[in-house]
């Protein structure tokens, strides 16, 4: 073998191809072209995130892909987003569950009890516009950036972990590896390369929609005129960015 | 990673009861950060107490005066260590003063302990004993002589214009000091109080609460140093010192019991949504350490002993009384102050469910590095009394040539 | 030398305004130092990047933004793979996206010969998804495994890139199984599902663009439970005399709700 057979090469030699052509007026020049250097401007993006509760089946592709894309920690403490599974039953008890973070799906619903209604819900950090982890950090290590994602600096959190204390969400947790503060980024290595997040992109059923804030036609922005839009916990002000379609009273 | 403590974390998975945020399993603050609040309670009461004297003119209290400024002193050295021990980078903790952020509770620890360890306590001291300083100085040789001299910062004036603009000084910055100390404190309450996201801390109350422990805790604590140093140097301690300290703990025990009542009574009236869980966590997690410890062994057991300071019972009895009284505030408050922090961690932001807390031996957050941290004030403590007695026989009077002929740079005039 | 010393201090004396303390100027000196030194090394320490566009380093957006994806993206497997996502964009799958299944890809995108993605195999990543939840929506596709061809590979029957059935189901109960279970122990069992659904034949094979009738009027319950109501007395091979049908006056009873609003049809003595 000796040389190992690189993608471009493997592209330059495709694109001999007869087929190539068809590929490219299919999907690839523009993808192909925007991949090489161009600058990405913060300035003009503002990031959100749509989630319909009622798309969701609870697969646990997004808490998978989440890990092995951001080097999440494997052990089922430590999750930039995992989801949970509510069930209401006749007699009004509800249960919670999220085994693993349901990175491994869920088994049947335990109870023999008659149930009223069950579902799943998705969850990460929201992206405070008003963000409670980024107010209490001493050093500023946690900020919001220009285009509206709440970001850790890993090389200048001290790890006091006020910040975990202070998210009303749970969605912060300490990497027992760097000794800091750590969460979900929206991706935003991907994002800033025009890439979905990695949980949007395996998502099967579209139940997580990223997109823009602002007047662009988007899936987001169609979602959030098309549906009653809810977000978890409101009395925190805190202004979250992820909006939840179909959300039940019962999700905190 | 540590396999150790992902051992410890399976097991607290397995007393999960209900649903917490998967995140949430790991306890962020531990016992260390119960230790830091508890420690800095005892600075701010001790000052205060020492103000008391000095701004009220309690004269009863007069012999705990530079022993209460020595404890506080003791006491503000280590507070900030188990905060630095308990951060995931110690290294890092420098930029608190580098790039402290404006709007994090936080961050203005650094400032706030800065103010009130130059400004206040050191300074304060340092006028305190001044003139004391320069005297023991003349009669000493060796080490001593030096650490005097290096703490009078090389200061010779001891003439009566000098000597009262020490005791202005002092009682300047004791002005200035009260609502310093009610910062230091009351800020450590705004820590906790300002956490909209745990309905446990999230308290108004919480600065005003947290800064009555304090008094409590600080009275209490130096009735314990003023009555065990006492019977250390087989000195009798003063019975009226000893009754004023016990009326004033008394006095701010009822204060502290009445703001945890109607702290209790606001939310159990309001009901809001995390009201069950909050009682489920009184009535199981909390029912040892808050209604046991806290309340009845910590702080009614104390009133209803103290109360025999308006009795007739003999002095002997009375500072038996008075020192186990003391004794179970101190554990009181450390039980209110590891409620506070622990609780509020042991119940989940869902609202839904309970983890667990369980406190290690060994370890950087351990039980042993607690107990270490707890014992070193009283070790800083010896050697400060070592350095500047407190006792009043260890006080200079002013000697006879001293106003007769002052030293030549005292007064400018003679040089002139 | 001391004496020099003296009357060096006598001159500084001598400057100072009268009667102001010789300690404060002491303490005065030093606090200077100390807050100039600290201001210094203040500058001096502050990263580079702190502060530009907040209260943050600048240079950590950068560092947050430096890490390689590892989830390629389907449109990065398009560029090779185009005639499977093109058959699978057209399909019910048409919203998952190829690494769902086949797992992060960038390696392979950059090296398609040496890393390969995964390929699932057996029956446990399909159901994943379509093994039956309770909480799984309505409509969703869903199995029981035990009851769907048990031990057989899904692949036998359904393309991954296309899973769309090659046979047309015969049994409602294929895809309404939640349904048909529901509805087996109920007082409806004997109910076959066309006596309240019409089903256009088109329906199995595009279950959404031809939708079945469901009865739309209280008229149409009454037929069986209105008062004085003649229902037949055989229904799809039914005998129906055997049943104690339980009788309401349609003019009274529920007011202006339609019956589907209390009762659920598929099991009717449910709440």
């Amino acid at each position: 073998m000796g040389k190992t057979y690189q993608r471009r090469e493997f592209l330059a030699e495709l694109l001999n191809f007869p087929g190539a052509t068809i590929l490219l007026g299919v999907v690839g020049p523009v993808k192909l072209l925007a991949a090489e250097g161009d600058s990405y401007d913060p300035t003009e993006h503002y990031y959100a995130m749509g989630i319909d509760v009622e798309k969701c089946i609870g697969c646990g592709k997004c808490v998978e892909a989440c890990k092995l894309e951001n080097d999440v920690p494997d052990e089922p403490f430590y999750f930039r987003t995992w989801v949970e599974r509510y069930t209401v039953f006749t007699d009004g008890e509800v249960h919670v569950d999220s085994p693993e973070g349901g990175i491994h799906g869920f088994p049947p619903i335990a109870s023999d009890k008659e149930v009223l209604r069950t579902f799943f819900v998705p969850k990460l950090c929201n992206h405070c516009d008003n963000p409670p982890c980024v107010q209490v950090c001493p050093v500023g290590a946690t900020f919001k950036t220009q285009d509206g994602v709440v970001l850790v600096d890993g090389d200048y959190c001290i790890g006091c972990r006020y910040c975990i204390q202070a998210c009303p969400y749970g969605a912060r947790f300490l990497d027992p590896r760097t000794h800091v503060a750590d969460k979900c980024t929206f991706c935003y290595h991907r994002i800033t390369k025009g890439l979905l997040p990695a949980c949007v992109e395996v998502c099967p059923t579209q139940a997580r929609v990223f997109g823009e804030l602002g007047d662009r036609s988007t899936p987001l922005n169609r979602m959030m005129r098309m549906s009653h839009l809810e977000v978890l916990k409101p009395h925190m002000n805190t202004e979250p960015k992820v909006f939840y379609a179909a959300l039940d009273g019962e999700v905190r | 990673m540590d396999p150790e403590h992902l051992a410890q974390l399976e097991s607290a998975l397995d007393q999960v009861t209900g649903f917490i945020y998967p995140n949430e399993i790991e306890l962020q603050w531990s016992i260390l950060i119960v230790i830091y609040p508890y420690l800095t309670g005892l600075v701010a009461g001790a000052f205060i107490l020492a103000s008391l004297e000095r701004v009220f003119n309690v004269k009863e209290i007069q012999p705990t005066y530079r022993l209460a400024l020595l404890t506080a002193l003791a006491f503000l050295i280590v507070a900030p260590l188990p905060l630095q021990a308990h951060l995931g980078h110690p290294e890092r903790a420098f930029e608190i003063f580098l790039t402290p952020n404006p709007a994090s509770a936080m961050a203005m620890f650094g400032f706030v302990y800065l103010w009130y360890l130059m400004v206040v306590l050191l300074l304060e001291i340092w006028f305190e004993y001044r003139a004391d300083l320069v005297r023991w100085r003349r009669n000493e040789k060796g080490l001593m002589k030096f650490v005097h001299w290096l703490i009078s910062l090389g200061s010779r004036d001891v003439s009566p214009a000098a000597v009262a603009f020490d005791r202005k000084a002092v009682q300047f910055i004791t002005i200035i000091g009260i609502p310093s100390a009610f910062l230091l404190h009351g800020y450590v309450g705004f820590i906790f109080g300002s956490v909209k996201a745990n309905p446990w801390w999230s308290s108004v109350l919480m600065p005003i609460v947290f800064l009555c422990s304090a008094i409590v805790s600080g009275i209490s604590l130096v009735l314990l140093i003023y009555y065990v140093t006492s019977l250390l140097r087989r000195k009798k301690p003063e019975m009226s010192c000893l009754n004023t300290l016990a009326a004033f703990l008394l006095y701010a025990l009822i204060i502290d019991l009445s703001l945890e009542a109607l702290d209790f009574i606001h939310r159990l009236y309001e009901s809001e949504e995390s009201i069950e869980i909050l009682e489920q966590l009184i009535i199981t997690k909390l029912s040892l350490s808050l209604t046991i410890v806290q309340i009845l062994i910590g702080t009614i057991g104390p009133i209803v002993l103290l109360a025999a300071r308006f009795s007739k019972l003999p002095d002997e009895l009375k500072r038996m009384i008075y020192f186990i009284a003391a004794l179970l505030v101190q554990v009181g408050i450390f039980s209110t102050r590891w409620n506070v922090v622990i609780g509020g961690q042991l119940f989940s932001k869902s609202l839904r469910g309970m983890t667990a807390y369980k406190l290690e031996l060994g370890g950087q957050e351990g039980l042993l590095v607690a107990i270490g941290l707890l014992i070193l004030p009283f070790l800083i403590l010896a050697l400060l009394i070592k350095i500047l007695p407190p006792w009043e026989e260890a006080k200079t009077e002013p000697e006879p040539d001293e106003a007769a002929a002052p030293e030549s740079i005292a007064q400018p005039s003679a040089v002139a | 030398m001391d004496k020099l010393l003296a009357q060096i201090r006598g001159w500084l004396a001598a400057l100072r305004p009268r009667r102001f303390p010789v300690q404060l100027i002491q303490l005065g000196v030093i606090f200077a130092v100390v807050v100039v030194a600290v201001f210094l090394l203040r500058k001096q320490f502050i990263p580079a990047s702190f502060g530009e566009l907040g209260h943050y380093r600048t240079a950590a957006v950068a560092s947050n933004a430096a890490l390689e994806p590892r989830y390629a993206g389907w449109q990065e497997c398009a560029i090779c793979h185009f005639d499977q996502v093109e058959i699978k964009n057209k399909s019910y799958h048409r919203t998952v996206s190829c690494e769902t299944c086949h797992g992060p890809a960038s390696g392979h995108a950059n090296d398609p010969i040496e890393l390969s993605p995964v390929v699932p195999e057996g029956r446990k990543p399909c159901l994943a998804c379509h093994g039956y939840l309770a909480s799984r929506p309505t409509g969703f596709a869903q199995i029981i495994e035990e009851r769907h061809n048990p031990v057989r590979a899904c692949v036998g029957c359904h393309d991954p890139h296309d899973p769309t059935p090659p046979e047309q189901p015969q049994e409602c109960s294929a895809c309404h199984n939640t349904i048909a279970r529901t509805i087996s122990i109920s007082h409806h069992a004997p109910l076959a599902c066309e006596v309240c659904h019409q089903v256009p034949p088109e329906h199995k094979q595009h279950p959404r663009a031809h939708l079945p009738r469901k009865p739309f009027e209280r008229e149409f319950c009454g037929t069986c439970h209105a008062t004085g109501a003649t229902p037949p007395s055989e229904l799809h091979g039914v005998d129906l005399t055997l049943y104690e049908i339980p009788r309401v006056d349609l003019s009274t009873h529920g007011g202006t709700f339609v019956c589907w609003q209390c009762h659920y049809q598929h099991a009717p003595e449910a709440r």
